[in-house]
């Protein structure tokens, strides 16, 4: 019965082309402006890092002014202090920890002609390769001993070695920074988490930094920060030293515990920290110390601009708008076989059998609607990555994966069958009688 | 014409009308909204930066050897004296920002001295010489510029701040709500303790980040500050800037080969950099607008062709019992004004509820009084063309038709 229905429905959507070419494109038209919208979303809101979700903190201290919080209503800052960081470091108290931050070095690749060019860097304690699951393709990290020894050894990516060394293995090769020589100890394979969840300072959509450097390395060789840098007092010495010993925040700070009790146990661990960093004089506000998973920090720092959710709901409308469209055309449609609809009741079809086959031909205009809002859907996201040109990650925003599409199609086939829903009841509520005794 | 019959006939089949009426109301509460939002952020792109951006360009030079600071210095003031006798420039300064750049610089600044209190207001700051109000373009219409004397290089492990400082007439306002004369004279307390004294007020210059919403508020600081990091605004005359930018480009890289020359853009450039996301919003709103429009209007011609294919009879018979063409064609005009009203009404209703949930949840700005009218008559308008062709169909109809049976 299906077949036929299914024939009966394509012999329907051909004798009204015209009718049934508006329902698919207006469906699709919805479809496609939803998906658009909906996909950035996907991968702006999405969390690179969430198979170790339930394992990952990221650590806030409330170090600021008493006078004012961070943020309203009483946020603690997003960032710590270089002696918290480094007091919480040194005391281990979790399975691993992770100071780091961006600075930025002039790197001077070896051979005439080549000209030096600035590249972004992320100093960092040793942990960070294995705590973000960062996979290398040559050699490996640091160590602690080197975070001790303040080393000169460096990790690249994987972009930068094939720029630099055409891809092969550069480990224990020789990279000059600054006028200083750093030896090359591991190499990453292909590693792009979007949005950058471990610092989500300055851009979370530009990837992660090409160069990584032991934290001690870069603190005696006295690099800046190259992202946010607050202060609520200054610090009491201009130089380097002073800066180090402010209550500046610059560092981002993340732990891995991996059972809830180690979670509970430094919470504690943190709460007493301050509480004795009190007694010295610090932290003047009251306890506010925060540990939040990957997922809560990505919405607790909005990664997911304010203007997408403005557009999406606007889309949604607007795919409103083209169902409301839909039901009217289908409405018409099934008024206009009123008769054939009467005859069929007449001759003895029930109306469950009626709903069926007036469904089957709603479902197949839906199913073209939803192949074909892929299709607008692609062409909405060129759309959108014309208009971003110029921002070089913009690429990595507007690509559609499997589960996207599979939703297109999904919206479209519920959206169009929901669309359908009371043409179809209308169809197949209509008593035999009627339209034949017009006749 | 008689709106009675219209009316009834047109209760005898609800439904097709309903939803055209809902897809007008939804239109309309779209519609308004996007053009709300493209109000505003276009609003936002018309500012003036103060700058003189047609003609500026920046660059910066990111040292990478080991230098003195008294090295720093001298390769500094080396650049400057290069860029400002190159024949074509108007004037350049060694600054840490300038307007739109979207990273720089801010502090914060109160009447009193001490710790910051949630009095206290902050602003953007550019370190800049006396050559700094030139070439930033910014008129001083109080007070007057800094003295070479005024300026000085800023002195290693000492933060104290200058004792002048320039601020933007919106700066003023916001520090010294309730002053009636000049802000020249007037002091404020920056880093806690360090005070400052106003010498000069400028008209307009925008702070670096053009979605703060203190955006109107930076100051001048006369310190000269010898970091590895400097940027180097320029403001050529009129006309010259693209034959300049690459030349005092490769005059730097030639001069010292301790140091690159990086981020070299005009300033028209950073302007449509820092306004790209806004641009693209207002792109596809318009667009979302365009099709919406589109698809409505063909939605009622759909549903009236249908209308009038379903009614050729009874459209026969008032023909043949003397209706003109022209009161066919009104019949449908009407109908749809109508439906129209209708899904208007509704639409405005709609149309507000979701501009109130908006503002409240992304802090937009609420609709002006006379957006949702004119969106109101825009669409009434759309509806009449798209009912007009099926309409005049309808009025073809030949009175003969009535006489055959169906």
């Amino acid at each position: 019965m299906l077949r036929y229905y299914l024939k009966l429905g394509a012999l329907s959507i051909k004798a009204n082309w015209a009718l049934s070419t508006l329902m698919v494109a207006a469906i699709a038209m919805g479809i496609g402006a939803c998906m658009t919208i909906v996909t950035v979303r996907h991968v702006m809101a999405d969390n690179p890092i969430e198979h170790k979700n339930d394992r990952l903190f990221h650590v806030q201290l409330d170090s600021w002014n008493p006078n004012e919080p961070y943020e309203e209503p009483n946020e603690p800052p997003e960032q710590v202090t270089y002696l918290d960081a480094t007091a919480l470091l040194d005391a281990g108290r979790a399975h691993r920890q992770v100071i780091s931050f961006k600075s930025s070095r002039v790197v001077q690749p070896d051979g005439e002609g080549v000209l030096p060019f600035q590249e972004e860097v992320r100093a960092t304690s040793a942990d960070f390769f294995a705590m973000f699951d960062v996979p290398f393709r040559y050699g490996a990290g640091w160590d602690a001993a080197a975070d001790r020894g303040e080393e000169r050894v460096v990790v690249l990516s994987s972009a930068i070695n094939e720029q630099l060394f055409g891809g092969e293995d550069s480990t224990g090769r020789m990279l000059t920074l600054n006028k200083q020589t750093f030896r090359i100890v591991g190499v990453l394979d292909e590693w792009n988490p979007i949005p950058t969840f471990y610092d989500l300072n300055n851009n979370p959509f530009e990837g992660p930094e090409a160069i990584y450097a032991p934290f001690s390395t870069a603190v005696s060789g006295e690099w800046g920060s190259a992202g946010n840098n607050s202060c609520w007092k200054p610090p009491e010495e201009g130089s380097y030293e002073g800066y180090l010993a402010s209550e500046c925040i610059w560092i981002q700070m993340w732990v891995e515990l991996p059972t809830r009790p180690e979670k509970r146990m430094y919470q504690q661990f943190l709460d007493d920290y301050v509480m004795e960093q009190k007694t010295l004089g610090r932290f003047p506000r009251e306890l506010n110390n925060r540990l939040s998973t990957p997922a809560e920090w990505l919405v607790n720092r909005e990664v997911v601009d304010d203007t997408v959710s403005v557009l999406l709901s606007l889309a949604v409308l607007f795919l409103v708008v083209c169902l409301l469209n839909a039901v009217g055309l289908l409405l018409a449609k099934v008024i206009r076989r009123t008769s054939d609809i009467s005859l069929r009741r007449a001759l003895g079809a029930s109306k469950g059998e009626l709903f069926k086959q007036y469904i089957v031909e709603a479902g197949m205009i839906g199913v073209a609607g939803g192949v074909l809002g892929v299709g607008l859907t692609w062409l909405g996201l060129r759309g959108v990555e014309n208009l971003f040109s110029r921002y070089e990650f913009i690429d990595s925003l507007v690509t559609m994966d499997w589960q996207m599409i599979g939703l297109a199609v999904v919206l479209a086939i519920v959206s169009s069958l929901g669309a359908a829903l009371y043409p179809t009841w209308r169809a197949a509520s209509m008593s035999p009688a009627t339209t034949l005794r017009i006749q | 014409m008689n709106i009675g019959p219209i009316w009834r006939a047109m209760l005898r089949h609800k439904a097709g009308f309903v939803l055209i009426a809902l897809q007008v109301a939804v239109t309309l509460t779209i519609m308004v909204n996007a053009f709300g939002i493209i109000q505003e952020r276009s609003g936002k792109i018309d500012r003036p930066s103060g700058m003189d951006e047609e003609n500026s360009f920046a660059l910066a030079s990111v040292l990478f050897a080991d230098y003195e600071r008294e090295q720093r210095k001298v390769l500094i003031d080396e650049d400057l004296a290069l860029i400002r006798s190159t024949p074509g420039v108007i004037n350049a300064v060694a600054t840490n920002s300038f307007p739109l750049r979207q990273g720089g610089w801010s502090m914060s600044l109160s009447l009193e001295p001490g710790n910051q209190t949630p009095e206290s207001v902050s602003s953007a700051i550019y370190f800049v010489d006396e050559h700094g109000a030139e070439t930033f373009a910014v008129d001083i219409i109080d007070g007057r510029n800094f003295t070479p004397e005024q300026v000085a290089w800023s002195v290693e492990d000492d933060d104290t701040w200058p004792a002048y400082v320039i601020i933007t007439e919106a700066l003023g306002a916001e520090l010294w709500p309730d002053a009636t004369g000049s802000y020249v004279g007037k002091t404020f307390f920056i880093n806690d303790n360090d005070p400052m004294q106003v010498v000069g007020v400028a008209d307009t210059l925008q702070a670096p980040w053009q979605s703060w919403t203190g955006v109107e508020r930076s100051a001048l600081v006369p310190q000269r500050r010898p970091s590895e990091f400097v940027r180097y605004v320029v403001r050529a005359e009129p006309g010259m800037r693209d034959e300049l930018m690459p030349e005092i480009e490769a005059m730097l890289a030639e001069s010292n080969k301790d140091r690159i020359i990086r981020d070299v853009t005009t300033m028209v450039d950073v302007r449509e950099l820092a306004y790209l996301g806004d641009a693209a919003l207002i792109k596809m709103l318009g667009f979302i607008v365009i099709m919406l429009t589109i698809i409505t209007s063909l939605g009622i011609v759909g549903l009236t062709s249908f209308n009038v294919s379903r009614r050729t009879r009874q459209i026969g018979i008032r023909r043949a019992l003397g209706a003109t063409r022209p009161d066919i064609i009104r019949y449908f005009l009407v109908e749809n004004t109508i439906v129209s009203a209708c899904g208007l009404i509704a639409g405005s209703a709609l149309a507000i509820a979701l501009n109130v949930a908006m503002v409240e949840a992304f802090a937009l700005e609420p609709l002006a009084w006379y957006v949702i009218p004119a969106g109101a008559l825009a669409l009434w308008l759309v509806g009449q063309l798209a009912v007009a062709g099926p309409a005049r169909r309808a009025s073809r109809i030949t009175p003969a038709i009535a006489t055959r049976s169906s």
